[in-house]
């Protein structure tokens, strides 16, 4: 049968199944696959904190969320036209994501009474749930997928872990996506090792998009154009690869080798992972005993003239909280980046917030401050990292980068850049002329920076530690001096701000509202912005990469708006930080935190009641 | 030589109570320097001392070398990200018994696990001093404190036991009045590559004095002590007329001349053994059953981490495709938009 195909301008699609039935891969799949294609793209994995969560249960579903488009695309999408349901588990936590005119992709041998039980289901799932109205396209991908490899000379167990690439097949045909690309992949991914696994994943993905263009359930096809962007390179990136990278390239630039001191912990260890990799780029990286030696090794390997970086997330930050106050003691350029989770504790260890902020602001015994920072989207992860490193090496400061689960798991096409348009990194070393009589606090009147001497250039021995000293590197209790080198701490971080770039705002500089947002969640938020506009709302935006220090136009920036809405995923952190910063505005605010990012209708709502009262 | 002990002195005045242990050790240390940078043919700048907190951890101030002064508990850690930075550095450490034992347990064990080329000088006083008086993890049982004012409830560990537990290359144990022991201890720390671990027993002459009188007195210490050196025979006493032996599964005090034994009877040191039995039998001996084993008791070769990090570096590089971050940045899946 000839199948209609419908130009559509983006889509979001949503693989749910059991944590063990690779919804993660699949998404991802057809991310690259889309990105590749030429498609913006946005995508978030959320799945359960346990590698096998109980077969069945609603509490063991992973879900991959992947919105698609021709043009530029800023959000995973918050309603979704198609949502892929491997068990009913996965239909029941994922149906109220539907759109009224949502395709649901069932596979129908998980819908058995046992599956149906499991998911607390008593009878027609599609009634129960009051989505009988969409259109369900049910087909038996278990039998089918069996019935695909029966001569494979796989096991029984193996072929059933096929089921993804039969599902993954009919997806490319519903969006009309060629399944070749997945073909280079398996052969990439299982050809060296497991060469018998390419020919009959190969079949039952062509099998599944078969399948889909015989039967008469699928109604109409969809294809999404690819995007009209800047000529270049692309590939897709997630933000913690991008970490990585960014730190890599730093250190290329500042003429340093790379040391990462860490301890795995969800969802920052694929930074530590992705660095490990790249020895010949002269990383080095330490799986440390745990958090606080994460921290530790990073601040030795920055006394001994190394980039040095550690990667974590709040309870391991928790953890490093002693040692970021040695780090501002010592005044050694480190890299902290923290990819956020929900907390408190250990929280929901795979969900995305970003309550960490006060942490990093305020949780030091002392007076402690720091640089602090924050990446908006995936691929913007890596010139956050550069600019981290950057800011730590050229000031002599620890640097806190905030990211969060949900740029450190998501991804987004990202035109490669070129080396040569980054600028260099350079440090203040120490000066010849203080050979014999180096001062290790004494300050550059512009920055306040000390300057670095590292072990094995003669004629610089110096102590550093975590007791008060005097610009001479000598101990001192004196109360004077004690004052003065707390201020001096301080002006040189508040000094960060004359290196930073000015805060831009999207939209007119004045008016009614300003939305303020920092990290993660600009996607969503301008996305809401343009909407709020396009429906006649009178707003502007503007977003924070920098926190502390605030850009130095921030008050002028604020005093344009009549009212601030501070939105973020977290009881007001950063609106409360503006509060004690700049206490001449009012602030309102908007809050979520359910460890789930944003929706973009729910923005707009809240953009709406601003500007009401 | 081309340095003094003088070379490494700094000009900070050294603040520890009159009396104390540490005075010695810092004094060892300061005549040992010389001659490792002699042996290894190194020059003053490349030497660093780090330490945690307590007592002992001032120590990195008195030494006119590069110095941190970590936090507490952390200084091993410390020291590993700085040799793993810079492999050609000499690093020292200087902690106190709570310090690496207690709240730096862990990286302790595990530096000594990775057999990291550090120099750990632990500093066994047997309680806490700088906060005037509270019982270590290492002081004996039954201790009164400040904190165990009936006693403690509970067992001390044995340095060097923990050493050999987590499979350690080199263990020492010194005292702090004995200098020319200590010294040449410290040598062969230096000079060993892997993690070399010195326990100093030191006395606190404000919250413990007497620490290790039962065996540091003039008059009893040659035969409650044994000094142990590499292929000699495992001698001591006044007369040197004492001497162990194997008897079963256990050491065994015996005298020479007695009872048929002869001087051929008795064990010869081998600190190079792999084997940690031996080894650990003699880090457990305790008087008055045993004399207490000072001098180097176990130095074996083995792969260190810093070795084995710069030599993966240097065979992955040799194969790699990247070079530099442009070419990472296009390696993998890209595509092209004209």
């Amino acid at each position: 049968m000839q199948h209609k195909v419908i130009d559509v301008k983006d889509v979001v699609i949503r693989f749910a199944g059991d944590s063990g039935d690779g919804m993660q891969l699949t998404g991802s799949l057809f991310a690259d696959m889309s990105a590749v294609y030429g498609n913006g793209l946005s995508t978030f994995p959320d799945f359960p904190a346990e590698i096998r969560a109980p077969h069945g249960t609603v509490s063991g579903v992973s879900g991959f969320t992947v919105h698609i488009g021709s043009g530029h695309i800023s959000t995973p999408g918050d309603f979704c036209d198609m949502l892929v349901a491997m068990n009913p588990a996965a239909l029941k936590t994922n149906a109220k994501w539907l759109k009224r005119t949502a395709l649901v992709l069932i596979d129908e041998d998980a819908f058995d009474d046992a599956g149906m039980e499991k998911a607390g289901f008593r009878e027609n799932p599609f009634t129960e749930l009051k989505i009988e109205d969409r259109t369900i396209i049910s087909a038996p991908i278990t039998t089918l997928t069996y019935e695909s490899l029966k001569d494979s000379g796989l096991d029984h167990k193996s072929i059933g872990r096929c089921k993804n690439m039969f599902t993954l097949g009919m997806a490319c045909f519903i969006y009309s996506r060629p399944v070749e690309y997945i073909f280079g992949y398996l052969e990439k991914k299982f050809g060296k090792k497991h060469p018998e696994l390419v020919a009959p994943n190969r079949k039952v993905l062509q099998d599944g998009y078969n399948y889909a263009s015989n039967i008469q359930a699928i109604p109409d096809t969809y294809q999404i154009e690819p995007e009209h962007k800047e000529p270049g390179i692309y590939r897709n990136i997630t933000g913690n690869q991008a970490v990585a990278w960014g730190l890599l390239a730093a250190a290329e630039k500042a003429g340093l080798k790379l040391f990462c001191g860490s301890y795995p912990i969800t969802p920052a260890t694929a930074i530590l992972e992705e660095l490990a990799i790249h020895k010949s780029l002269g990383a080095t990286t330490l799986q440390a005993e745990d958090e606080i030696a994460g921290i530790c090794t990073a601040i030795g390997a920055a006394y001994a003239g190394d980039l040095a970086v550690t990667t974590t997330s709040g309870p391991g930050l928790s953890l490093k909280s002693e040692a970021l106050g040695l780090a501002v003691m010592t005044e050694l350029p480190i890299v902290i980046v923290d990819v956020q989770r929900a907390g408190p504790s250990t929280g929901i260890p795979t969900k995305t917030e970003q309550t960490d902020l006060n942490q990093v602001l305020y949780g030091r015994n002392g007076e402690c401050p720091l640089v602090v920072m924050a990446a908006h989207s995936p691929a913007n992860c890596f010139d956050a990292a550069f600019n981290a490193a950057k800011i730590a090496l050229e000031h002599l400061t620890p640097v806190v980068l905030l990211s969060e689960g949900f740029l450190g798991n998501g991804s987004e096409p990202w035109r490669i850049p070129s080396m040569a348009d980054y600028p260099e990194i350079r440090p203040p070393c120490a000066r010849e002329s203080d050979r014999g009589s180096f001062k290790p606090f004494e300050r550059d009147p512009e920055t306040m920076a000390r300057r670095w001497a590292v072990p094995g250039q003669k004629g610089f021995e110096h102590r550093v530690g975590g007791l008060e000293k005097n610009h001479d590197g000598v101990l001192s209790s004196a109360p004077e001096n004690h004052a003065l080198m707390v201020r001096e701490r301080a002006e040189k971080v508040s000094r960060v701000a004359d290196c930073i770039p000015a805060l831009e705002v999207d939209g007119p500089q004045r008016g009614p509202l300003l939305v303020v947002g920092w990290g993660g969640t600009y996607g969503h938020l301008s996305s809401a912005v343009a909407q709020a506009r396009s429906e006649g709302m009178e707003v502007s935006y503007a977003h924070f990469d920098y926190i502390n220090p605030l850009p130095k136009n921030t008050a002028e920036v604020l005093a344009g708006y009549d009212r601030i809405l501070v939105c973020e995923l977290n009881s007001g952190h950063f609106a409360g930080y503006l509060r004690s910063v700049l206490p001449q505005f009012g602030y309102m605010q908007y809050n979520k935190v359910e460890g789930q990012p944003f929706l973009v209708q729910e923005l707009v709502s809240a953009i709406e009641d601003a500007l009401k009262r | 030589m081309k340095y003094t002990y003088t070379d490494f002195k700094s000009d900070q005045e050294v603040r520890w109570c009159p009396g104390c242990g540490d005075h010695a050790v810092l004094a060892a240390m300061q005549r040992a320097m010389p001659r490792v940078a002699e042996a290894l043919g190194y020059e003053k700048e490349r030497f660093v001392v780090v330490s945690g907190i307590g007592c002992s951890s001032r120590l990195p101030y008195y030494m006119d070398t590069y110095g941190f002064h970590g936090i507490h508990g952390r200084a091993t850690a410390i020291s590993t990200g700085i040799k793993v930075a810079n492999p050609s550095l000499n690093v020292w450490q200087a902690c106190g018994d709570g310090d690496a034992l207690a709240i730096g347990g862990n990286h302790f064990i595990h530096a000594v696990r990775r057999n990291i080329d550090i120099n750990i000088i632990l500093f066994n006083n047997q309680i806490y001093g700088l906060t005037k008086g509270q019982y270590s993890p290492t002081s004996k049982f039954g201790a009164i404190t400040k904190t165990s004012p009936y006693g403690t409830v509970e067992h001390p560990f044995n340095p060097g036991s923990l050493v050999l537990g987590a499979k350690g290359t080199f263990f020492a144990r010194g005292l702090d009045t004995e200098l020319k022991l200590n010294e040449e201890i410290m040598v062969a720390a230096a000079t060993h590559n892997g993690t070399s671990v010195v326990e100093m027993l030191t006395n606190c002459v404000i919250f413990n004095n007497g620490a290790h009188s039962t065996i540091s007195d003039r008059a009893t210490k040659a035969d409650r002590t044994i000094v142990l050196r590499h292929g000699e025979k495992m001698i001591f006493g006044k007369d040197r007329n004492k001497g162990l032996v194997l008897d079963g599964l256990k050491l065994k005090v015996v005298t020479i001349g007695e009872k048929g034994i002869t001087e051929d009877d008795i064990l010869t040191h081998d600190a190079h053994e792999d084997n940690i039995g031996i080894h650990t039998m003699l880090a457990d001996m305790k008087y008055p059953e045993y004399p207490v084993a000072l001098g180097v008791i176990r130095d074996v070769a083995d792969v260190t981490y810093d070795g084995g990090v710069r030599m993966q570096a240097e065979q992955v590089t040799a194969k790699a495709k990247i070079h530099c971050v442009d070419d990472l940045l296009r390696s993998g899946s890209t595509w092209e938009v004209k």
